[in-house]
């Protein structure tokens, strides 16, 4: 069920600011695709036109083609809707529904569209999706209680969870060990490598070493010029990437000589 | 190189000017009771009033704890203690109506209630007994259809405003119609909707609906506000993780953002009807007065508690004795329902806030 993507020549404005401009790049099915760079080079941005969240801002509009095995996400008869519900998103603060119970927020995506479960099903798909997220164990005594009152890191395994119970294609994760302590993020890390046998990953991050350990393929980001648009400057396997770049912009990026 | 001087650290900690001379605790207690002594004895001797000597004391008092202050302590804690107590004094000076107020109402008004005052109208009685039974149906009937008229239209104006407004042209024209009506004098309000229903069903008449029509023109501006005010704290993390879960919007805002404001809202609701339920003026005008009850909205004019305490009061009729009790009867119900509809709103707001669906 995982899928590649496709995009190519691929423009995203706010407004009339070109924020990210003529990324074309393939992501690879059933792997951990990083996208590096930094700040407010547009890898969030590329992340979320690739399931149109950016949509949410008023004015964010995108030019060129974003192809799931080789259906146009952006042609006029998808709906949005419909296409996030296929490709689910995790983001950097956990963010967990906090009239929910746990086991709600895990059934969420079901319940919040009116599918009707019978309780048997229900009880499996939270037990499949929290095992899934390695969260069952410390949680599986207190399904009842808010998910709230879980830890930080707790909390984003959740969304996790509620992001897989609905079984994607496609996971994207905006930066989401950012607000997580070093164990939390070891935590999620270890599940992202899971996932990947599972789902096609692609995951935002300001961390080198972690695209380093959790991807198979790095994309580096990068500011044309001050207040310009982002473009992509690589994609490579990771290894490659950190070990021996392409591009010298990259070699300065990943070395630490900048940003 | 910036040399260093390594000299032995001397303990002299204790030396340390921490520890002036501070007033004991009682200090202010005890300038308290002298004050109201010294200006009682004052009062004594000069014929004050009891307003005069409290107000004397508490002259007395401001300027004397900073005095002993300044003399035992130093310059900043005599204006800390100054500053101290002009603040309890204007706390007092705003007390003083209110607890006077709710006191006037109840040594006037409390002996009225009984078993026929609560549950009688005033039809046919002259002179003594009778009771408020219309006016309170009147008021609880003009008020429901008050709140179910305002809280729909006023919820949706403010997810309008909040979730599909955004700064659209539309949306601050509604918000400065809001931010208007906010001001609207209430009989100005009671003039439209007897316009309005003049026009309708021909000039001279009383509904209790035109009423609520009335009072729905001053509730509605303060539900937009107070919903607005909640929806939007709702975060924006929470709609994206919706709308990321492939929700579409209307359910998002149905079953995730109001859900998470709906404490806030209905605290806001509940006040907004505490602050219509008193209003005389439109009710005057559109909703009439009566002495029967009268429990057709669409027929027929309604007596409501401010109306009852108005005429009770200006027009007592050949017994003004008996009338002039009911009014202050009627005016200790009033803010009897007043006050349960704010404690209803804080223990709403509580529970719900706490309350998250722990059904599995």
């Amino acid at each position: 069920m995982a899928k590649s993507i496709e995009v190519s020549d691929l423009d995203i404005y706010y407004g009339d600011f070109l924020a990210v401009e003529g990324v074309s790049m393939r992501i690879p099915a059933r792997s951990v695709t990083a996208l590096i760079g930094p700040s407010g080079c547009g890898k969030s941005s590329f992340l979320r036109s690739l399931n149109r969240m950016h949509e949410v801002v008023p004015g964010a509009r995108v030019r060129g083609t974003v192809a799931v095995d080789g259906q146009s996400l952006y042609d006029a008869a998808v709906d949005p809707v419909e296409v996030r519900r296929q490709i689910g998103m995790v983001f950097q603060r956990p963010n967990p529904f906090p009239t929910m119970s746990i086991y709600h927020n895990v059934l969420a995506g079901m319940r919040l569209n009116n599918r009707r479960i019978p309780r048997a099903e229900a009880d499996d798909v939270v037990e499949r999706s929290l095992r899934g997220a390695n969260l069952w164990e410390e949680v599986k005594d207190r399904l009842n209680k808010p998910g709230k009152d879980l830890s930080g890191g707790q909390q984003q395994r959740l969304c996790i969870a509620r992001a897989i119970a609905v079984r994607p294609q496609v996971l994207l994760m905006d930066e989401p060990c950012s607000a997580l302590d070093p164990i939390s993020t070891s935590a999620i890390e270890a599940l992202i490598d899971e996932l990947r046998r599972d789902y096609t990953i692609v995951i935002v991050t300001h961390n080198m070493q972690q695209a380093a350990r959790v991807s198979q393929d790095t994309a580096f980001f990068n500011l044309a010029a001050a207040g310009g648009p982002g473009r992509l400057v690589e994609m490579n396997p990771t290894r490659q990437v950190f070990a021996s770049p392409d591009n010298p912009d990259t070699e300065a990026y990943v070395s630490g000589r900048f940003g | 190189m910036i040399d260093v001087a390594l000299e032995p650290v001397q303990p002299h900690f204790a030396r340390l000017v921490v520890a002036e001379g501070r007033l004991p605790r009682w200090a202010p207690a005890l300038t308290a009771v002298v004050s109201l002594a010294a200006a009682g004895l004052a009062g004594l001797g000069l014929g004050w009033s009891p307003v005069a000597v409290v107000a004397g004391a508490a002259a007395l008092h401001a300027v004397g704890v900073p005095a002993w202050s300044a003399v035992v302590e130093n310059g900043r804690a005599a204006v800390d203690r100054l500053a101290t107590s002009l603040v309890w004094v204007a706390l007092a000076v705003a007390l003083v109506p209110l607890v006077s107020l709710i006191r006037q109402v109840v040594v006037l008004g409390a002996h009225q209630i009984d078993g026929e005052f609560l549950t009688w109208s005033m039809r046919n009685v002259v002179g003594s007994g009778g009771g408020i039974y219309h006016a309170v149906v009147g008021t609880v009937l003009i008020t429901l259809a008050t709140t179910a008229i305002s809280v729909p239209v006023g919820l949706l104006a403010a997810i309008y405003l909040v979730e599909y407004g955004g700064g659209s042209r539309t949306a601050s024209t509604l918000r400065f119609m809001v931010d208007v009506m906010t001001g609207i004098p209430s009989i100005v309000a009671g003039l439209f909707a007897y316009a309005v229903f003049a026009l309708l069903l021909g000039p001279g008449i009383h509904l209790g609906i035109g009423g609520s029509v009335a009072l729905s023109l001053l509730m509605v501006p303060i539900v937009v506000r107070s919903a607005e005010e909640m929806l939007r704290l709702v975060p924006v993390e929470l709609r994206e993780a919706s709308y990321a879960l492939g929700v579409p919007k209307w359910r998002t805002v149905v079953r995730v953002v109001l859900p998470a404001a709906r404490a806030g809202i209905l605290t806001g609701v509940t006040l907004a009807i505490a602050r219509v339920v008193g209003e005389t003026a439109p009710l005057l005008i559109i909703a009439g007065a009566t002495d029967s009850v009268n429990t057709n909205l669409f027929g027929g004019q309604m007596e409501s508690l401010p109306v009852f305490i108005y005429y009770s009061y200006t027009q007592p009729g050949l017994h003004p004795q008996y009338a002039q009790g009911h009014a202050w009867g009627a005016a200790l119900v009033l803010i009897a329902i007043v006050v349960l509809l704010n404690l209803a709103a804080r223990t709403l707001g509580r529970l719900l806030a706490l309350r998250v669906n722990r059904r599995r």
